[in-house]
This record gives C-alpha cells, structure tokens and sequence, in this order.
C-alpha cells in the first residue's frame, strides 16, 4: 500500500490548516482553514483505515465530516451576528473575553 | 421552738482529734447569719426598684433593713457570748452553716456563714456604723439629684461588707471583697459630672484591681495547698504544719499586695486621699470604718497562714510587720501638711491601718482586731465630723474656710475632739487601749519590763511609738485650723441638725467608752470580770486541731502605758504650742508661723530677726521638730509620694495606654494584620499577572493549544 | 412523645428556622408586617419547641448524649445522619435560642440601611439553623456542614448591611473563615482514614461518628499524626474563637457589622471555635491536645494581654468592645488548654458568659450609635445625664465584663486563672502558673479599659453638639424587651452559676474520659508520666487490634 503518500498529503494539509487558523484574520478564512485540517484527519482515517482492512476509518471519517458540517453551520452563524454587530469579520477586533 | 428557744443556747461538747476539748457553739442566731447580709441586699433592690416612689426616697427602707441587720447582729452577738460562757474555758468552734452553692470538675464550692468572736465583733461594728452613716446621711445629701441611688448603694455596700465578714471559705471572700469594691467605686464616683471625681473612682478600683491580683493568686494557692476553700480547713491545716512553708509564704506574700491595695497600705495607698471625692458620709463609711479594714480583716481570718507563712514567732523583722510600720510613719508624716480636712483624716486612716498590719505582723491578733473595733468608731465620727463641718461652711479647706467654728457648732466640736484625743492614744479614751495593747504586743520593749509577745520587734515598735507622737500632733493641728482662731471662711456657720449630731454623740460615747471593752489583765482597780473582755470573746482559742495558731500573748507593763503617754503627750504638747500659743500670737486668722522653713531664703532678714527675737531656740525647736516634721520632711514625702510613688501608678496606667498604642498601630495593624492583607495582596498580584495571558484573542489561544499539543505530540514519541 | 424525644425533636429544633426562611421567601417585598411576624414567629416557635424538648432533658445523665438521633445520610463515606445533645451543648443551644429572637425583636423597626427586612431577617433564620444545627451535629461531616452554613448570611449580613468599610471586613471575614476550616475539613478526613471505629464498638472501620471518634477510636493513632491532625483542627477551631495571631477578622467585622450582626457574631459564632476544642478537637484527640496545650495556653494569655493593650488604643467604642472579645475569649482557651474538668467547665461558663455579656454590651453599642451617630469616645460623654437607664445598664455590663463577682463574668474568668494553677499532671506546672499570673494581671487590664470607656461615654456632662439632639432618648420598649432576659441572666448565672454546672460538668468529665479498651485518656491526663501511659495504652490497643 501506499500509506507514506496519504500521510504526506494529510500532514501538507493539516499545516496548510493550521497556519490558516493561526495566520489569517477572516473569521471565514479561519472556518475554512479548520475545515482543512478536519479533512487532513479525514484523509489519515480513511488511509490507515484501509491499511488495516476495516471500515472503522470510513465510520469515523462520516462522523468527522457530520460534525464539522454542523460546527461550521454555528461557526457560520456566530461570525454572522457577528457581522451584522460590528461589521467585520475580524477576529482580531473580537477579544471580549480578555481577562 | 419559739422565739425563746431560740435564744437558747445549746453546747455539745465534743472531742477534737487530738483530744482537745472544743465545744460547739449552736443556737439560732448563729446558725441562721445569713440574714444579716440577706436584709440589706434586699433592701438594695427595693430601693433600687421602687426608691423614688417612696415619701423619703428609699432612705426608709436603707434605715430599717440595716437597723434590722444590727438588732440581728446584736442578738447574735449575745447568742455568740452565752456560748462562749456556757463553754467554760474549753476552746468554742466557729458555727458554720453552709449549703453546696455548685460543683465543677469534682470541686465543690459551698457558700455559708462562720460565725466567731471576730465576725460578730466585725458586724457589730459594720452595721452599727452604717446605721449612724444612714441616719446622718438622710441630712447630709438631702436634695441631691441621686439621693434614692446613694442609700440603694450604701445598703448594696453593707450588705457586702456583712457578706464578706460572714464568709465561710475564701471564695466567698473574693466576692465580697470585689463586691464592696464596686460600692465604693460606685459612691466615690457619686457626682460624677465632675472629670476629677470619676477619675477618684477610677483610681481607687484599678488600684484595687492591681491588689487582687495578688488575692487571685494567693487563694488559688491557698485552694490547691488545703484543696479546700474553707476558711476554718486552710486555717487548720496551715496552723498544724501540714502545708509547705514555701506555699504559705507565697501564699501570704500574693494576699498582702491585696491587704496594700484594699487597706491602703504603702505604696499602694494612694487611691485612698482621691478617694474622698465622695460624699463624707460614704468617707466615713467605707473609706474610714469599714471598707478599708478588710484587708486586716482577711488576715485576722487567715492569720494561721500568715503566722506561720511570714514566720511571726520568734521572730524580729517580717513582711506584714515591716509593710504596717512604714505605712504608719508614712500616712501620719503626710497628715501634716493637708490643708484639706477630709485628707487630713484619710492619711490618719492609712496611719490607722498601717498601725493595725503591724499589729499583725508582730503577732498581737486580739490587739490588731481590738483597734479596728475602737478606730472604726472615733474615724467614723472625725469624718462625720468633718463632714458636718464642710455642711456648714461649704468647703473642706481648713486654712482657707474655717477657724474659729468652735462657737459656731459646739456639738460638732466637742465630738470632735473627744475623737481626736481617742485617735491620739490618750487615756482613758478608746485608742489607747488599743494602741497600748498593740505597743506591748511588739514585744520589743525589754527595757520596760514586759514578758511575752511572738518576738523581739524592738524596731517596729519604736516606729509605732513615733507614730503615736506625730498622730497627737496632726490631729493638734486639724482641730487648731478648725475650731480655734477665727472664721476666714464665707457666710455665718451653724450647728447641723439633729440628724448629723446624734450620730456624732453616739460615736463619741464610743470613742471614749469601746476601749474598756477590753482593759489590760494588769489593771487591777477594776475587778478582774471586766478585764480582757473583747479578747476573751473574740480571740478564738488555740486547741490542737483548731483553726488559729498558737500565738504569745504579751504581758502589759505599767512602764509602757506611762512611757507612750509621755510620747503622745509630747507630739500634743509640741503641737500644741505652736499652734495654740504661738500660731494664736499671730492673730486668730493666722494658721502657720510666716517666718518658718518655707520663708528662709531670706536668709539675712531671718537671720536678723531670729536674733532680735529671743526666742532663737524656741524657733529652732519648733521648726526642727514640729515643723521640721511638718515642713521638709513631711512635704518631702508628700513630694515623694505624688511625683513618686503616685506617679509610679498614673505612669503605669499611661505607659499601659501608649503601650497599646504601639502594640496596635504597629503590631497589630502591620505585623498581624499585615500579613494577612499581604497574603490576600499577593494572591490579588499573581492573579493580575496570570490575567494578563488571558487577551482574549482566540488566536493566540489557538496557537498556545497546538504548540502545547506538538510538544505532547514530541514528548509521547520520544518516550514511547 | 417517644419519637419526638428521641427521633425528630432536634431536628425541628434545628430545621424550623430554616422552614420560615423558606416561608419569607414565598412573601412579597412590600408585605413587611407578616415579614416580620413570620420571621419573629419561627425563631420563637423554634425557641418553645427547644424549651420544651431540653426540660426533658435528664441533667442526672448529663454527661450522655440524649434526644439521639441516628440514621444513615451519606453511605459511600458512611456519614450519618446523626444529632444528640449533653450538657456542654445544652447552653449553648439554648443560648442561640434565645439570641436570634431578641436581635428580631430589636430590629423589629429598626431595620439597618439598606432596610430590606425580608433578605435581613432570612439570612437570620438560616444563621440559626447554622448554629443549632453545629451545637447538634453528632457526625463531623454534619458537623461541618452546619459549621459552614453560618458563614454565608454571615457574609452577606455584614457586606449589605455594615458600616463604611463593609466589603473589606466581610470578604476577610469570609476568607478568613474559610482558609481555616479548609485545613479543618482536611484534618477531619485524615481522623476519618486513621482511626478504627471497631475500638469504639462500632461495625465499621473508617468513621465519621463523633461519638466514637472521642470514644476511643483515635487512641491508636501514632502521636506524630495526632499532632499534625490537632494542628489543623487548632487552626481551623482557633481562627473562629479567634486565638491571637488569627484574630484580626473579629476588629473589622465587628465594627463594620450591623448591631444585631455584633451580636450574633459576639454571643453565639464565636462559641462555635471553642465548641469546637470542647467538643471535637480535645476529646478526639487527647494526647495531641496535651501536646499543644501549652502553645493554646501561651496563646491564650497572650490574647489577654494583647487583647488588652489593644482595647486601651481604641478610639471608637464598638472597636473596643471587639477586642475585649479577643481578651476574654483568651480566658476560655486558657481553661480549656488546661484539660481539668475543672478549667474545662470554666471555659464552659465563659463562653456562655461571654455571650450574654459581650452580645449585650454589643446591643448598647448598636443603640448608642442609632443615638449619637458615632461611636468615637472623645465625642461621647455623659450617657448617664441624657439616658440614665441606658447609661445604668452601659454600667452594669461593663461591671459584669470586667469579671465582677456575683455576675456572670466572674465564673469564666476566676475558675479559668485557678485551674491553671494545677492543670493536667502531664502537662508542666510552672509553665502554667507562669499563664495564671500573667492571666491574672489580664484581669487588672481589662478594669481599666472597660472602666476607661465607661468614664468616657456614660459620666461627665452631655457634650454640647449633642445637648440638644433630639434622638438622644432613654431606653425604648423594643430595647426594654429584647434586652431585659440577658440582664437578667447575667445576673442569674452569677449568683447560681450551678445552674450551668449543673449540666456542664457531668458532660465535661465525661468528654476529657475518653475511654477505649487499655484504660481512659483521662488517667493519662492525670498521670505525671503521662506520655508514656498513652505510648502503653497505644500499644496495647495496638496489640488487639492484631488479634
């Protein structure tokens, strides 16, 4: 098998992820950049899933892609009342909770 | 029963321990004393509760529960010699009633009454004091805007006073003790608008409270040595040796700082002179008759423990003999340069007292306790004579304010001299009986001819012989400045009332007649029955097992008697003729000599005049022995004794305040305090700090979580 | 009957309160007269069944525990629910009982600013199911339950309703509190894990029953852990007496509380720390008490001097009056650390002295103060020429603090100095003779700055800027009322202070017996070898539990 490849491409991924959540100021890009990483461990599940020869992978890898719609549905939601009150996306300017 | 059965008095004999015969004295006054203190304390309520609904104030109520408690008294006293008679000549033992008051950790506390020679003599003289006081006093503070609070007090003081006399073991004693305290504090402070007169009241209870200390320590010494409170047990088992002398010297040592405080003994007596801010009759009273003899009184009491704690026997110097002997010279050198009658009085009081311990110290019981007996009497009516004075002519000052009142208040005056010559020593008035019983009791007069007495306290005794003289002298001076010469004070004196000298006539009576109570074994032109009859009642006899230790009894000399007359009649007469004669030369309104110590600055015109005079050596002798007495030396001690002693005290209490200054501003608030705060402050800090990582940016967090996670991610795979 | 006696009588002693809170609750702001009624109505009807249930208490069996209570609460640590009452709590619940009415009754129409009578007087309720229910608590887990229920309303009694600087003086009191019935509730677990149930006849190991732990069940605990175990309690029971150094809370509490606050801080909460020696530090750990004993009596007569010192600084009465607290709460540690019955029983008596005295002098305060406006002593002056009666009674409990014979004051104090005398044969004599002096001259302190403070309020003439004040009236009927039952008490116990020892002392010798198998602590106590009767006692006990 091929497993070295998938890693690679996942761990590609997953840095692409996190330096987009650490990097980029749209609240948007930051969603997306969580998506990348969410999907870097997809890609994992699935590899080493297949390399073992079971489905337990692909089961996980369904539950990550439900939960990650559903995280970036409130995520979504959140940036747009957001939006709509301060009318920026930044997640710079939001540090409400700083103690 | 009935009222005859209980005059009945029934003698059980029964035998000691050791063999002895000891009969107990039974009967109803005598078991059922307890009323005595009981009615006056009832009477306290009443009046407290409904005093200012009554025609007369409350002050009928005071009257009647003290006149009570004397007849009480009286018959107990009877019942008390019938006893005495009825037993012969074995030993009589006190009759106790007491009933278990409460019970902690196995120690039970009793409370109940003892009654002896010395407690009936005690409550004779108490409330017959306080009844005269009573009677005068409805005269005296008539008007005043806390008239039903003062008789509510006067019989609260009483009945504590009686409570104290009566108690049966020492706790009883603390409470009464503290109790008559807190009248006293209470009276002294009476008109209490006035600062100085509160800060009297003050003083007096803090000093008290610097003695107890001392009456503290010393009963629970006494408790644990005897591991009873009871008077009769401590007093047995001290007698008998069976108690450590090292406990009963510590012991008698604590109780004496309390007999200083209490019964103003140096140098804790300065409370006393303040103390007369009260009204007079409360003097007389409390800081005169009765009060300030509780401390003697608890060493009569407890004499067994001092005797043998201080070593009395066979002895020539102790503590209390020492302790008494100063206080006297003392008191009586201060007396002389008074102006203030009252204080006059009250430094004789202190004199009095020191007299009385000392009589202690040396052994000479029945002595000691026959002078309170005859000092309670012409004290009292000095001070209520004083006070009669200073109700005529409004003041207390005898150099400004009175002279020449002898025309004005005859009754006044001739009572009062009457106790002067009692207080002086003269024969054959009250206090030479007693004082020459005291002399004789020194046993240190070897030269005079006398056989007995507990030692050899030659020194003691010439203290109390210089006492004697100077003691005529004062009260020369005291009855000078205000009987004789002429008025220099305001308006026109008058005789007091009824009230006021019916009281002084009686106490007078007493002052002339209380010493043949108790005439020397010697004086044999009275027939023998009425010889040594105080002591023969009052003095408990030794028996082995007995509760008073086996003490000497000196023989009177003839030579003695004559020899302290001549002392007294030396201070009166070298008084005397200053102030009578040459005083007097100068003009009625003249009270001291103008060319004495104080004036001799002028050196050259002295000088000059001293020679142009030719009474160079009568100056000389009055100047160094009356007046030196009266002048550098006395106002040297006084000297002494406000900047020194006295400020000792209010230098205490001060430093006691700054203290605490210092010890709250700085420890308490820093040190103590401080540390808390500082502990709350740091973990205020380290929160600041630790909230400064909290900015609140969720990018920052993000970064901190996967930096964490990469680290775990690193450690998990070099250590797996 | 049978069930009410020994069933749930203490537990509606106890819990009452707590339903008329409850009952508050459910009434409406603006309702304030069945407020009050409500409110004043559970804490009396708390106070009769009281009544009614402690005269059917036996004093001949004093030293038992009666009106016991016993069921299972909390099964996985085997903590129960367990409530019994002896003559060391006797007092002091009824005490308790008779404070909180009379603060209701005095704050009747006078609630403190912020007014608010319906938190006010519920936050009193629960404070009174706090206290009895500590008095009660025979299980330490119970026990500290209730211990700590107090401290909440207390908090929030003196945070709302306190002086200027309130928020300080309840968070320190607060935390105060706290930090030392943290370490408390540690050294309870540790008792818990070490001791042996079965040596006090129980089925069980590990136990929190307070009735065996001071019946034998610590005894074969190893000294060191006992010490250590003691330290914790001491902190925990001591910042609540409050010993010196743990004392700087009480000042500022005191002072910024509102009166009726004072009061029940001053009669009851500060009983519950040397309740706590009495009834659980002591008896459960004897050895360790007689090893701390003289640091608990150093400390003590300390806290009489300092206390002392500390009250003749004071400029303002009611400050004053608080550190003579840390003074006299002194004298009560001192008969405890002697570990007599003696001193214990004094300690006893002192604590109920204590309360009616220093809580009434406290009432006084809080009335001056509603009079004059200020408490500063220099402005004060002449109380006995503007409100004679007030000044009368001003003068009274100051007589009574200052331990005056023939009041209640006297038999705190005197029996304290005189059983240190001769405390417990293990401990050292000179040691403690050297406290008895030094306690001794505490007594002269505490004469002169209660009398300083009362020549300075109550005598002289009135001062000019309150000649003519037109609140300054004598004592008021809701004064009269709340005010008379502690004088007469005060006056009551000093002349029959049996009436205590009636109770007290049976209870007190038998929490100081503390028997097990291998002979009693107590003749440990009493020996002059004691430590090694209680190595002995330790490996016999040691020996069976082998078998």
């Amino acid at each position: 098998m091929w497993l070295n490849q998938f890693l690679v491409l996942s761990a590609v991924l997953f840095s692409i992820g996190v330096y987009g959540v650490l990097a980029r100021r749209n609240g948007v890009l930051v969603l997306m950049s969580i998506e990348l990483i969410l999907n870097a461990v997809n890609i994992n599940l699935v590899a080493f899933g297949s390399y073992v020869q079971t489905v337990v992978g692909e089961v996980f890898a369904l539950f990550v892609i439900t939960v990650a719609a559903a995280e970036v549905g409130v995520g979504l939601a959140i940036l747009l009342l957001l939006y709509r009150n301060r009318r920026s996306v930044d997640i710079h300017d939001v540090d409400m909770m700083k103690g | 029963m009935g009222l005859l059965g209980a005059f009945a008095t029934t003698p059980a004999v029964f035998a000691a321990e050791a063999g002895a015969e000891v009969v107990k004295a039974g009967g109803w006054f005598l078991a059922n004393a307890w009323l005595i203190p009981l009615i006056p304390a009832a009477s306290f309520l009443i009046i407290l509760l409904f005093g200012k609904r009554m025609p007369r104030g409350g002050s009928e109520v005071g009257i009647t529960a003290v006149a009570a408690s004397f007849v009480l008294g009286l018959l107990t006293l009877v019942q008390w010699i019938g006893a005495v008679n009825a037993a012969g000549d074995a030993a009589v033992s006190p009759a106790i009633s007491k009933w278990t008051w409460w019970i902690s950790g196995g120690t039970s506390f009793t409370i109940g009454t003892l009654v002896d020679g010395l407690a009936v003599a005690l409550i004779f003289v108490v409330t017959l004091v306080s009844l005269l006081v009573h009677i005068y006093s409805t005269d005296y503070v008539a008007g005043d805007v806390r008239y039903t609070h003062f008789f509510a007090f006067l019989s609260l003081f009483t009945a504590s006073m009686l409570f104290f006399v009566l108690s049966e073991n020492t706790i009883q004693m603390i409470l009464g003790w503290e109790m008559v305290g807190v009248c006293s504090f209470v009276l002294i402070g009476h008109w209490w608008e006035e600062k100085a007169n509160s800060n009297a009241a003050l003083k007096a209870f803090l000093t008290n409270r610097v003695g107890d200390i001392g009456l503290l320590i010393g009963m629970a010494i006494l408790f644990f040595a005897a591991d009873s409170f009871s008077v009769v047990k401590i007093n047995s088992l001290a007698a008998e040796g069976s108690i450590a002398h090292g406990l009963l010297l510590a012991a008698s040592l604590c109780l004496m700082a309390a007999v200083m405080s209490k019964s103003g003994q140096f140098f804790l007596h300065t409370w006393l002179p303040d103390a007369m801010a009260g009204p007079t009759p409360v003097s007389a009273l409390i800081h005169a008759a009765t009060m300030v003899v509780a401390g003697v009184y608890m060493v009569a009491r407890l004499f067994a423990v001092f005797f043998e704690g201080l070593a009395i026997a066979g002895s020539s110097v102790n503590a209390l003999a020492i302790m008494g002997g100063i206080t006297t010279l003392v008191g009586a050198s201060l007396a002389f340069v008074q102006t203030d009658i009252k204080r006059v009085l009250a430094y004789s009081t202190i004199s009095q007292l020191g007299y009385m311990v000392l009589a202690l110290g040396v052994g000479a019981w029945t002595a000691a306790v026959f002078h309170l007996f005859t000092h309670a009497f012409f004290k009292a009516c000095l001070f209520l004579g004083s006070g009669s004075v200073s109700h005529a002519v409004h003041s207390f000052d005898m150099k400004k304010d009175m002279g020449g009142l002898r025309k004005h208040m005859p009754h006044t005056f001739r009572t009062f001299v009457i106790a002067s010559l009692a207080l002086a020593g003269l024969a054959p008035l009250a206090g030479f009986w007693s004082k020459d019983e005291i002399l004789a009791g020194t046993g240190g007069w070897g030269a005079f001819g006398g056989t007995g007495g507990n030692g050899a306290y030659t020194f003691v005794l010439f203290m109390a012989m210089l006492t004697a003289a100077l003691t005529a002298a004062y009260m020369t001076r005291c009855v000078y400045l205000t009987f004789f010469g002429t008025y220099r004070g305001h308006g026109h004196p008058h005789e007091s009332g009824r009230r006021i000298t019916v009281p002084l006539w009686i106490l007078a009576v007493f002052a002339v007649g209380a010493g043949w109570t108790n005439l020397p074994k010697g004086f044999q032109i009275v027939p023998k029955g009425w010889r040594e009859q105080f002591g023969h009642y009052v003095e408990p006899r030794a028996a082995e097992g007995f509760y008073f230790p086996h003490i000497a009894h000196a023989t009177p000399s003839w030579t003695l008697a004559a020899f302290s007359t001549l002392v007294v009649l030396f201070g009166l007469g070298a008084a005397y003729y200053y102030y009578f004669v040459k005083v007097r030369a100068l003009g009625g309104s003249a009270t001291e000599l103008p060319n004495g110590l104080t004036s001799r600055f002028r050196i050259a015109r002295l000088g000059h005049r001293l020679l142009a005079r030719k009474y160079y050596l009568d100056h000389l002798y009055t100047d160094i022995l009356a007046k030196g007495t009266a002048g550098p030396v006395a106002r040297g001690a006084y000297w002494l004794n406000q900047r020194g002693i006295d400020e000792v005290v209010n230098q205490a209490g001060r430093k006691a305040v700054s203290a605490g200054h210092v010890l709250y501003d700085k420890i308490d608030q820093k040190v103590v305090d401080g540390v808390v705060n500082a502990t709350g402050r740091a973990s205020h800090g380290a929160g600041e700090e630790i909230r400064r990582m909290q900015t609140g940016k969720v990018q920052q967090y993000a970064g901190v979580m996967f930096v964490v996670a990469a680290l775990i991610a690193v450690v998990l795979i070099l250590v797996l | 009957m049978q069930d009410f006696l020994n069933g749930w009588g203490l537990t509606l002693v106890t819990f009452v309160p707590m339903l008329g809170a409850l009952v508050l609750l459910a009434i409406p702001k603006r309702n304030e007269w069945s407020l009050k009624v409500v409110a004043l109505g559970s804490s009396l009807l708390a106070a009769l069944i009281g009544v009614f249930l402690l005269s059917w208490f036996d004093t001949s069996r004093a030293g038992d525990l009666q009106f016991v209570v016993d069921k299972p609460w909390i099964e996985t640590i085997n903590s129960r629910y367990i409530m019994g009452i002896d003559g060391i709590s006797l007092p002091l619940i009824l005490l308790t009982l008779l404070v909180v009415p009379l603060c209701i009754v005095y704050s009747f129409d006078h609630f403190p600013e912020p007014r608010n009578p319906k938190s006010f007087l519920t936050l009193l309720l629960i404070l009174q199911t706090g206290m009895v229910g500590t008095f009660v608590a025979q299980d330490l887990i119970l026990f500290f339950v209730f211990f700590e229920i107090v401290l909440l309303p207390m908090y929030f009694m003196i945070g709302v309703w306190g002086g200027e600087n309130r928020r300080y003086a309840s968070i320190k009191f607060f935390l105060y509190t706290l930090f030392g019935s943290a370490l408390m509730l540690i050294s309870f677990l540790a008792m818990f894990f070490l001791a042996d149930g079965t040596l006090a006849g129980l089925d069980a190991v590990r136990t929190f029953d307070m009735r065996a732990l001071s019946g034998g069940a610590t005894a074969a605990i190893a000294r060191t852990s006992q010490v250590w175990i003691f330290a914790g309690m001491f902190l925990g029971f001591g910042v609540k007496v409050p010993m010196f150094p743990f004392h700087t809370w009480l000042p500022d509490a005191h002072t910024e509380a509102p009166t009726v606050g004072s009061v029940i801080l001053a009669a009851v909460l500060l009983k519950l720390g040397t309740y706590g020696f009495v009834r659980v530090a002591v008896p459960m750990l004897p050895e360790a008490a007689a090893a701390w004993a003289p640091v608990i009596g150093l400390l003590a007569v300390i806290g009489i001097i300092y206390g002392a010192l500390g009250c003749l600084a004071q400029r303002d009465m009611k400050r004053l009056i608080a550190f003579s607290s840390v003074a006299h709460m002194g004298f009560v540690m001192l008969g405890i650390a002697t570990l007599t019955p003696f001193g214990v029983n004094a300690a006893v008596f002192g604590m109920v002295a204590h309360g009616l005295i220093t809580g009434m002098l406290f009432f006084l305060a809080g009335s001056m103060k509603e009079r004059y406006h200020t408490l500063e002593m220099s402005r004060l002056g002449g109380l006995l020429k503007q409100a004679p009666r007030m000044g009368w009674m001003l003068g009274f409990c100051v007589m009574a603090s200052l331990g005056l014979p023939g009041l209640a004051g006297f038999w705190g104090e005197f029996p304290a100095i005189l059983a240190s005398y001769s405390p417990a044969a293990i401990l050292h004599q000179g040691v403690f003779r050297a406290y008895m002096v030094i306690a001794a001259v505490g007594t002269v302190l505490a004469a002169g700055y209660l009398l300083w403070m009362l020549q300075k309020t109550a005598f002289g003439k009135a001062r000019k800027e309150f000649a003519n004040s037109p609140d300054i009236k004598d004592v008021k009927r809701h004064e009269y009322i709340s005010w008379a039952p502690l004088l007469v008490l005060i006056v009551v116990l000093g002349f029959y202070p049996r009436l205590l020892h009636e109770a007290t002392d049976p209870a007190v010798r038998e929490s100081l017996e503390v028997p097990s198998i291998a002979g009693s602590a107590q003749d440990c106590l009493d020996s002059d070898d004691g430590w090694t009767c209680f190595d002995e006692r330790r490996t016999e006990i040691k020996q069976t539990q082998g078998n």
